[in-house]
């Protein structure tokens, strides 16, 4: 269910470091606590996404969700796809429905991320 | 996530909804179900077949005696007069000054009782206010421990819910009841909901919910019933623009701000919150509750803020996308002169103003 390769924060985001680039997305458990999800609010190219602030916001039909960058670096993709499929989001959270790729500055603080074991058990799967 | 200090209840059906997978939230002090599933496949099985909603955290009120009329005449200010037995009458607790209590469902069993279905979170508030005017020769009784509550809604539940009682149905008319049976148990069948769909609530003891849970559910296979949860239950009142407390109506909105002039009867005789309620029909009200679709790209939810040409105007009540329409509506009360249909209006999504436009309000009605 979640891949050994990302790395995962506690406001339940992912992110997977190929080189200098990281992609992010949200987790299963995100978008299953969240429910069917209807909108997408993601950066624009060139924005500065800061690691723990705010990089867009997920929508269910319910409620709104901040997404929190899990590294810093400069949004150099954007999954556009999500702007007219949200419920990708609920498909197939950890592959098709990414949502922004960045160029990491600092790579290092991935290191202070949960890897897969210790974010399952911080989630109680 | 808030810690409250008292525990949350349960209905009689929590270890069902469980059992089901539901993702259950806090809802007015209780531990309720949001969804099953899928939210929108819920919503749209109500609107397209049907849909069993566990509404068990809802409040009952009786009152019972010679004079339980003249108290609740007194206290609502619907035209209680009208009723006849067997019949139900949407309605109101209003402060002296014209606020909202609660918003009830008053059903007249006979001339000497009247039961009240009211909302799971002013259960008490709404039995304290009843008991402290009630100078008459009647007994005021919280009694919502003895119920659960079912509701049984969308196009197939007339058919759902025949296979299981002998009491003819097609018989009941909107807003009507009967006590009989289902399953074998004895039941109050309503004429009733709260989504905009032919529909049934039904009231009986607690020790039968799961077992009347499995049978309609089971009943209404060959339909496609679905299980449906409080989010659905919002989308679906929503888009029939039924007022939820706490949201279009509190105790400082009165019901002619919340477009709920039909339940205020000023020829009948006198009823609390009538002289507050007189005036501000004489001077005119200031707020009103509209409707709105946003146009720009966002969704307008509860709690956000409305401006009208950079100038802050109003609020929204409730907002959120529409499973059935496809677009993102809401409510919100705005200054009487604005809240007018084809007025364009921004609502502050996350600090940005985002354009929509007012809309009549019902958003949906089924066609009949």
């Amino acid at each position: 269910m979640y891949p050994e390769q990302f790395k995962y924060t506690k406001e339940h985001e992912w992110v997977l470091v190929e080189g200098d680039t990281g992609t992010i997305g949200i987790t299963h458990y995100a978008q299953n606590e969240l429910g069917d999800i209807v909108y997408v609010d993601l950066p624009k190219i060139g924005a500065q996404a800061e690691k723990g602030k705010t990089i867009g916001s997920v929508e269910s039909v319910k409620a709104v969700s901040d997404i929190y960058s899990p590294v810093s670096g400069e949004v150099i993709a954007v999954n556009e796809t999500l702007v007219d499929k949200p419920e990708l989001l609920n498909q197939d959270p950890h592959g098709a429905a990414w949502l922004v790729k960045v160029r990491l500055s600092s790579p290092a603080e991935i290191n202070e991320l949960m890897d897969a074991p210790a974010y399952q058990n911080y989630i109680g799967a | 996530m808030t810690e409250s200090a008292a525990p949350l209840k349960q209905t009689p059906l929590y270890a069902v909804h469980r059992r089901l997978g539901a993702k259950m939230v806090e809802f007015g002090g209780w531990e309720m179900p949001v969804h099953y599933s899928s939210l929108l496949e819920e919503h749209h099985a109500v609107r397209r077949a049907v849909g069993l909603f566990d509404v068990s955290h809802m409040g009952e009120i009786e009152v019972r005696g010679p004079e339980a009329f003249a108290l609740l005449d007194y206290l609502t200010p619907n035209a209680l007069s009208r009723l006849s037995n067997g019949q139900a009458q949407y309605s109101a607790l209003l402060y002296e000054h014209g606020g909202f209590v609660d918003d009830i469902l008053v059903h007249k069993v006979s001339d000497t009782h009247y039961f009240l279905c009211v909302n799971a979170a002013n259960q008490e508030k709404d039995y304290q206010h009843m008991v402290a005017y009630n100078k008459f020769d009647c007994e005021v009784e919280l009694s919502s421990s003895r119920y659960a509550q079912l509701a049984i809604q969308g196009p197939k539940s007339m058919a759902t819910l025949q296979k299981l009682t002998a009491t003819d149905l097609q018989s009941v008319r909107y807003y009507h009841f009967v006590d009989g049976e289902v399953c074998g148990v004895p039941a109050r069948i309503a004429r009733s909901g709260y989504t905009g769909e032919v529909g049934f609530e039904i009231y009986f003891a607690p020790e039968h919910a799961e077992g009347l849970w499995g049978q309609i559910l089971a009943a209404g296979e060959e339909f496609g019933i679905r299980p449906a949860g409080l989010g659905a239950r919002n989308t679906l009142r929503l888009e029939c623009a039924m007022a939820l407390y706490g949201h279009e109506i509190t105790a400082s909105i009165t019901p002619l701000e919340a477009c709920l002039g039909r339940i205020v009867k000023f020829e009948k005789r006198d009823f609390l919150g009538r002289t507050r309620l007189l005036a501000q029909r004489e001077q005119g009200v200031r707020r009103q509750l509209t409707g709105f679709e946003m146009t720009g790209r966002g969704i307008g939810r509860d709690g956000y803020e409305i401006f009208i040409d950079g100038v802050p105007a109003g609020w929204v009540t409730s907002g959120g996308p529409s499973p059935t329409l496809g677009k993102n509506i809401g409510l919100c009360y705005l200054p009487a002169a604005q809240a007018q249909p084809a007025q364009t209006i921004q609502v502050m999504v996350r600090n940005q103003p985002v354009d929509a436009v007012t809309r009549p309000i019902p958003f949906y009605k089924r066609a009949s």
